[in-house]
């Protein structure tokens, strides 16, 4: 019976301790990031990998999501006589919520497992030190270019996906069922506001590559230096970058999107 | 530091995102501030403004020419106080009549301007007389009901 209580409060204890270290370590990053921005190819390089390589996942799978809105979309609304309205079902969706959170968690185990894994790497087999004996600092050679360049795609990627989203539903709508191509776009663009639905939809895209990109830098940097505890470590990053997406789209999305 | 391949697709990436953000920005959403330029403030009061909400739209002949920015309750006169913005191209007469109006049989309310035939328009601040109250749908369906019953009993005397 202690024994639990014992676990527990380890658990509390070792949750805040990770929260101080994680909010620490991000404000290392922002400190070493102007330093690391002086080699601006570093962080390009880091763009290349996190957001040219996800190009494929992103569009294909925005391309789909925008496919089966459509196709549900259409189910729902000719049952009410309005199906025009498809445009602005399939883009506010997107914008608002899908895009964002989609290519987030595309993102999050596609990249972000990947740059845990380099840098976990990187620690088993003691480069990080390495750096560190020639005054070279592994922050701003390799966690903030890694970093700065989840931040700067994810924004992106979300931007690509919910375009390639709303082009699948116009091909459904428009193409293969025959909505008004008029009235698709003529509804969407009376509908979506630039601030409140495009503008909303950045922000939140611009969070969740933060989250994403911090987690993964931060879990890759504090990994057990194992086989086993760089495996662990990757496990927790995409899943704790679900739940950190999931957690803050709730919590940004109360603070939009209240019907005023 | 020389140029290669990989900074292209870097550029590349780069370009197609911004790409995809202006797509989303003009094609897909319509950019609002823009679409009311120079806006001026007008007031109107009314005894009921049903379930008119802020920026809903204020229409002339079912063309938007403004948003309705501020509702509050004026204590003095027991009334509410509908404040809105109007596009500063469109001038109207000092006797147009407000009304709130709902688009369809179950769409949203909009403030409605019939314009009158007055030379003087409207400055900025002022406030419309003439104005006429949502139509609350209990109050038309127990008046009609009342009507109903007039009426039946008017040729049974």
């Amino acid at each position: 019976m202690g024994g639990v209580f014992r676990k527990l409060g380890r658990m509390a204890i070792n949750g805040v301790w990770q929260l101080g270290f994680i909010t620490r370590f991000l404000w290392l990053i922002l400190v070493y990031s102007g330093q690391s921005f002086t080699r601006l190819h570093l962080t390009i390089r880091e763009l290349y990998f996190s957001g040219v390589l996800s190009l494929l996942i992103i569009l294909v799978s925005g391309l789909f999501v925008g496919l089966v809105l459509g196709l549900q979309g259409y189910e729902i609304l000719q049952r009410y006589g309005s199906t025009e309205a498809m445009g602005t079902l399939v883009a506010l969706s997107l914008l608002r919520e899908l895009g964002p959170v989609v290519a987030g968690l595309l993102f999050a185990s596609r990249a972000g497992s990947a740059v845990t894994a380099e840098i976990g790497l990187m620690k088993v087999t003691e480069q990080l030190k390495a750096m560190d004996m020639m005054a070279v600092s592994p922050i701003a050679r390799v966690v903030a270019p890694r970093f700065w360049g989840g931040v700067i795609s994810m924004p992106l990627l979300a931007a690509l996906f919910s375009t390639m989203g709303i082009f699948g539903g116009w091909l459904i709508g428009v193409v293969f069922i025959g909505v008004d191509h008029g009235a698709f776009w003529g509804q969407m663009q009376s509908a979506v506001d630039f601030q409140y639905d495009v503008l909303n939809g950045v922000y939140k895209s611009f969070a969740f590559g933060v989250a994403v990109a911090l987690i993964a830098v931060f879990e890759g940097y504090d990994c057990v230096p194992t086989a086993e505890g760089v495996s662990r470590a990757i496990t927790r990053t995409v899943v704790s970058s679900a739940l950190a997406i999931l957690a803050l789209d709730f919590v940004m999305t109360s603070f939009m999107f209240r019907g005023l | 530091m020389s140029r290669t391949t990989l900074d292209l697709w870097v550029g590349v990436f780069v370009a197609m995102g911004i790409a995809a953000l202006l797509f989303l920005a003009l094609k897909v959403g319509s950019i609002s501030g823009s679409e009311i330029q120079s806006p001026y403030t007008l007031r109107a009061n009314f005894d009921n403004i049903g379930g008119l909400k802020l920026r809903a739209p204020v229409k002339s002949s079912g063309v938007v020419v403004g948003r309705v920015e501020q509702i509050r309750y004026d204590n003095e006169r027991f009334q509410a106080e509908v404040v809105f913005t109007v596009d500063g191209r469109y001038k109207f007469p000092t006797d147009t009549f407000a009304n709130i109006l709902t688009s369809g049989l179950l769409g949203e309310q909009y403030l409605g301007l019939d314009p009158g035939g007055e030379e003087k328009t409207l400055a900025p601040g002022e406030v419309i007389k003439k104005t006429q109250s949502a139509v609350v749908l209990e109050k038309l369906i127990s008046q009609f009901m009342f009507g109903k019953a007039e009426g039946d009993s008017a040729p049974a005397k």
